[in-house]
């Protein structure tokens, strides 16, 4: 009966070839409630709707007559006491497209249906194949069974619809909240990047300055290397390290370009499933978000030290210590270099001696992420101390730096991992094996960003330049924390101690504020931040400080 | 601020040689990777008529890398732009995928016109493999992978790398240097069903063996009948025939046969962006909303993996893809690339045939693309590198965008004196 109805509607074609094809749309009329007794041995269908679409490469539109709907109602065959009330509705699907292939298959006197509605053949059987045989225009089914009948006409049932959305990202979800938002006073202190006083992006003169350089030169744009471009790679790991460190002139540094910090950190990631199995990496908390998702998708274990006190709005320098100790010998140690994301709060001097002391003594391996050097105190040097402190230990180490901030290269995706060996010797077989970690994941690392930065401190005037271009761009930053102490010092008068926006260091700052207050701040005061309280000192400029005093003085006090 | 004094303390500064722990002992050096192996080779070998075949890279008549007009003219346009703006990234991949996926399904066809695809820019062809390959991991994690026999050697460590199994299936055939055709229907017959396949849709690396129409509609019937999920790595679009529409035929004829698609699209040979890392990965969905779900699950895996994808040639692409004058600049000179590499091929058969080889060199014009694969065994390859100074990959393959008709002669001279004890 099926097969009629089928082949009535032109399905009969064992390859459905162009001009003609057709698309069956199958859904159940109704959801199935409860589970038939008694469904063991026979198939019942309940009514569903088959919707063919005809489309054909010459007709970008369905026919003319709209789209053909067929009711298939449960053939009399069937005993009623089983057919309507339950079947899956997923079962349905595959019952009904296999009869159908077997329909579209088959001429309609070779087609025993209602065997196969009555349940003697039943799916997944090589019974089924019977009905393929008499078909000479299908070579590929023959009489030995055939296996599995599956949807063997084109539906638009995608093995994807299980697919789940990803949760949206916190952060961006900020900046769509913020530009939805029309209030003239709105300040969007989500974002991680670089504004201007003018809140505008900012593209480094340097960055121009370079990048007209490369155009006049009209390079090539051939491969890189997969461990990337060579002059990148020099410069740098001296820049991180300085130029006259041993670890340089010893030639026991394994650098290799990657996409920004996070493809930097990905490759450690995967250097360290593989060759420290089980060993965990012991992040602080709270860290960026992404360094979680990045092990995870790496298969490394992760735990958290404690790190942001909120009592004191400050470091929680005992439980650091106390946690980095507790963990087992040979776990990896992720650490901010500087001006730490999310909290702006970084180890003094002092704290990182003894960080390091503790970590040698558990035999622990560290694991810097540097994605702000030179635009948290405005001096490569001195933002680099942190790693040229360990380094001088002749610890071995590793490094992810990335120069999405400090060159503004956001977007242009350029850092580079860094592993410093024990010896020279070590470092190229470490070398080797990043290379062969890359090779999988990308070929080869994208070039234009390198060029830039391989071009900007190369040169001399260029370098000079930026120095004094992240001088400017920390200066502002420091700039507006004062200012914003100041307003908050003057306008509150319960004797809080505001001097924390001070003692912290780079783009953000752990403000202290709770979710209730942080969500205040948003909807009372349109200033959009996340909801841990960090707001991004970038976003801010002199002009709105006392705005933004006024709003967390009131949150603070008056929302709990 | 305070500055930072270095507190010295000598009993804690090891030197190198004083024990400190070694971490990375165990670390043993990685066998190079086969290409860049030839490629150092051919740099360090000083014989002045020495030809690099390994690198599949285009080349010109003078053997030197070409920056294509288009590429030009779109830096040029781009040059000064603020790619800093919030807005002008997210549009530029919008722009990017949408060319991309016009480009290989064809400009009308519903399934573009409706937005039923998830796609996102991608790290070349490798990075959109990648991807798709995490992407099966995460979804599909009892899955395993069908490659071709060859395949580019990269496929099996991409997928392995991320820890999806690896089969393979018939391909190529040794004997007929053609494709071994009815190996191939067995193995896509006896694989479960539900199985996910890479396919060549044009110009097949390494062999240059495509099949035809015919034997393409045949594989996809098949795919449908057993419900494989084809996978369509495009390197090579407008490079095989010089045609853009004539080489993704195979991908459209799956397209009509209504299978959902997944596809890679490469750049880097066909409009020379090598550096750039720019392509495309796109999977056809069963609706929108699906299709917008998809989508934020492979942003989210590229996320742990390099976060964004690089934005140069994220703009210079949709630049070019998006511009109808640029675009039409690409076709002629993709196609006269194509010719180039086509007329090589007719030389090169032509010489080798003028050597009084008693070889039959049919196949030479008859495999498709940029690579020659003339079968050879690795003894011949060496000697072709060592004697002869020509240097290309270990299985033999040659990449005929390095010939040139300076270098032809020799390179048939050469072909011809490692098989002519055959």
């Amino acid at each position: 009966w099926l097969a009629q109805q089928a082949t009535h509607h032109r399905l009969r074609t064992n390859r459905l070839s162009p001009p003609f094809h057709s698309s069956l749309l199958l859904y159940s009329s109704h959801l199935p409630t409860q589970a038939a007794e008694n469904s063991s041995s026979s198939i019942a269908i309940s009514p569903i709707t088959v919707e063919s679409r005809h489309f054909s490469p010459s007709h970008s539109q369905p026919s003319s007559k709209g789209f053909p709907r067929y009711q298939l109602q449960p053939p009399s065959c069937i005993p009623s006491s089983v057919k309507s009330d339950f079947f899956p509705s997923s079962l349905c699907f595959q019952m009904a497209s296999s009869v159908i292939s077997a329909a579209a298959s088959a001429s309609p006197s070779a087609c025993p249906v209602t065997d196969l509605l009555k349940g003697k053949a039943k799916l997944g059987s090589g019974n089924v194949g019977s009905l393929f045989i008499k078909d000479k225009g299908n070579p590929f089914l023959n009489s030995k069974s055939c296996g599995r009948i599956t949807m063997a006409v084109a539906v638009n049932v995608s093995r994807f619809e299980a697919i789940t959305m990803a949760p949206p990202d916190p952060i961006l979800g900020v900046s769509e909240a913020f530009k939805a938002d029309n209030d003239e006073k709105k300040l969007n202190l989500g974002v991680g990047a670089y504004r201007t006083e003018e809140l505008q992006p900012y593209v480094l003169d340097v960055v121009k300055k370079a990048e007209n350089l490369m155009l006049e030169r009209g390079e090539n744009k051939e491969y890189l290397p997969i461990e990337g471009l060579a002059a990148f790679n020099k410069a740098t790991a001296e820049l991180l390290f300085g130029a006259d460190s041993p670890v340089i002139s010893e030639q026991r540094v394994a650098t290799i370009q990657g996409l920004s910090g996070t493809g930097s950190l990905r490759l450690a990631a995967v250097l360290i499933e593989r060759y420290f199995p089980g060993a965990k990496v012991l992040i602080s908390s709270p860290t960026w978000g992404n360094h979680k998702n990045i092990f995870n998708d790496a298969r490394v274990p992760w735990s958290e030290y404690r790190y942001y006190d909120p009592k004191t709005v400050g470091l929680d320098f005992e439980g650091m210590i106390e946690d980095i100790k507790a963990a087992p010998e040979g776990s990896f140690v992720l650490l901010h270099g500087c001006a730490h994301n999310p909290t702006g709060i970084d180890p003094t001097p002092e704290q990182w001696e003894k960080i390091a002391d503790v970590i040698q003594e558990k035999n622990h391996i560290p694991f810097f992420d540097v994605a702000y050097q030179g635009f948290a105190s405005g001096s490569l040097d001195q933002d680099a101390a942190s790693v040229r402190l360990f380094a001088a230990r002749g610890m071995e180490i590793f490094v992810a730096q990335s120069y999405s901030k400090n060159l503004g290269l956001y977007s242009e995706r350029i850092g580079a991992i860094n592993v410093v060996c024990s010896s020279s010797d070590t470092a190229a077989r470490v070398k080797s094996q990043l290379k062969r970690i890359a090779r999988p994941m990308y070929s080869n690392p994208p070039i234009h960003g390198a060029r830039i930065v391989a071009n900007v401190v190369g040169d001399p005037a260029l370098f000079g330049e930026w120095k004094a271009e992240m001088e400017m761009m920390a200066g502002r930053i420091k700039g507006v924390r004062q200012k914003l102490y100041d307003s908050l010092t003057s306008k509150d008068k319960s004797g809080k101690d505001w001097s924390f926006i001070l003692k912290q260091i780079g783009m953000f700052s752990f403000t202290g504020l709770n979710k209730n207050q942080s969500d205040n701040m948003t909807n009372k005061w349109h200033v959009y931040m996340t909801k841990d309280g960090r707001i991004s000192l970038a976003g801010l400029n002199l002009a709105k400080c006392e705005y933004l005093a006024d709003a967390i003085i009131d949150s603070y006090h008056n929302v709990s | 601020m305070w500055r930072l004094q270095l507190i010295r303390k000598p009993w804690r500064c090891f030197s190198t040689s004083a024990g400190v722990r070694r971490w990375f002992d165990s670390v043993g050096p990685a066998a190079k990777d086969p290409l860049q192996a030839v490629t150092e080779a051919f740099n360090s070998d000083p014989f002045p008529q020495k030809i690099n075949l390994g690198l599949g890279a285009y080349r010109d008549e003078q053997g030197k890398p070409l920056v294509l007009q288009c590429v030009q003219q779109a830096e040029e346009k781009i040059r000064g732009c603020n790619l800093l703006d919030s807005v002008s990234a997210p549009v530029a991949s919008a722009t990017l995928v949408e060319e991309c996926v016009k480009l290989v399904y064809g400009r009308s066809v519903n399934v573009v016109k409706e937005k039923r695809f998830a796609g996102v820019p991608a790290l070349s062809g490798t990075g959109a493999c990648r991807l798709f390959a995490e992407f099966q991991r995460n979804f599909f994690p009892e899955s395993a992978i069908y490659l071709p026999d060859p395949t580019w050697t990269n496929h099996h460590n991409i997928w392995a790398n991320a820890h999806v199994p690896v089969r393979t299936f018939h391909y190529y055939h040794p004997h007929l240097r053609g494709l071994d055709f009815a190996a191939l229907i067995d193995d896509v017959k006896n694989a479960p069903d539900g199985s996910f396949f890479l396919l060549h849709p044009c110009a097949h690396n390494p062999t240059g063996i495509d099949p035809t129409e015919d034997q393409w509609s045949e594989i996809s019937n098949l795919f449908k009948m057993k419900n494989h999920f084809p996978f369509f790595d495009m390197a090579y679009q407008g490079l095989a025939t010089g045609d853009v529409d004539k080489d993704a035929s195979s991908i459209r004829i799956f397209l009509e046969d209504g299978h959902l698609i997944g596809c890679a699209q490469s750049f880097t040979k066909t409009m020379g962006l090598f550096g750039h890392r720019t392509g495309c990965l796109s999977l056809l969905c069963a609706d929108r909303d699906q299709a917008v779900r998809v989508k934020s699950q492979l942003q989210r895996i590229a996320g742990a993996i390099y976060g964004s994808p690089p934005v140069h040639g994220i703009v210079l692409l949709s630049t070019i893809l998006g511009d109808q004058a640029l675009k039409s600049i690409w076709f002629k000179e993709v196609k006269a690339m194509a010719s180039r590499i086509q007329s090589m091929r007719a030389k090169l058969r032509e010489r080798l045939e003028l050597t009084g080889s008693s070889l039959n060199w049919e196949h030479i014009t008859k495999q498709v693309g940029m690579f020659w694969f003339p079968g050879l065994t690795p003894e011949q390859v060496d000697r072709l590198a060592k004697e002869f100074h020509v240097y290309m990959t270990p299985d033999g393959r040659m990449s005929m965008a390095g010939v040139t008709t300076s270098n032809v002669r020799y390179l048939a001279n050469a072909v011809h004196e490692v098989t002519k004890c055959r």
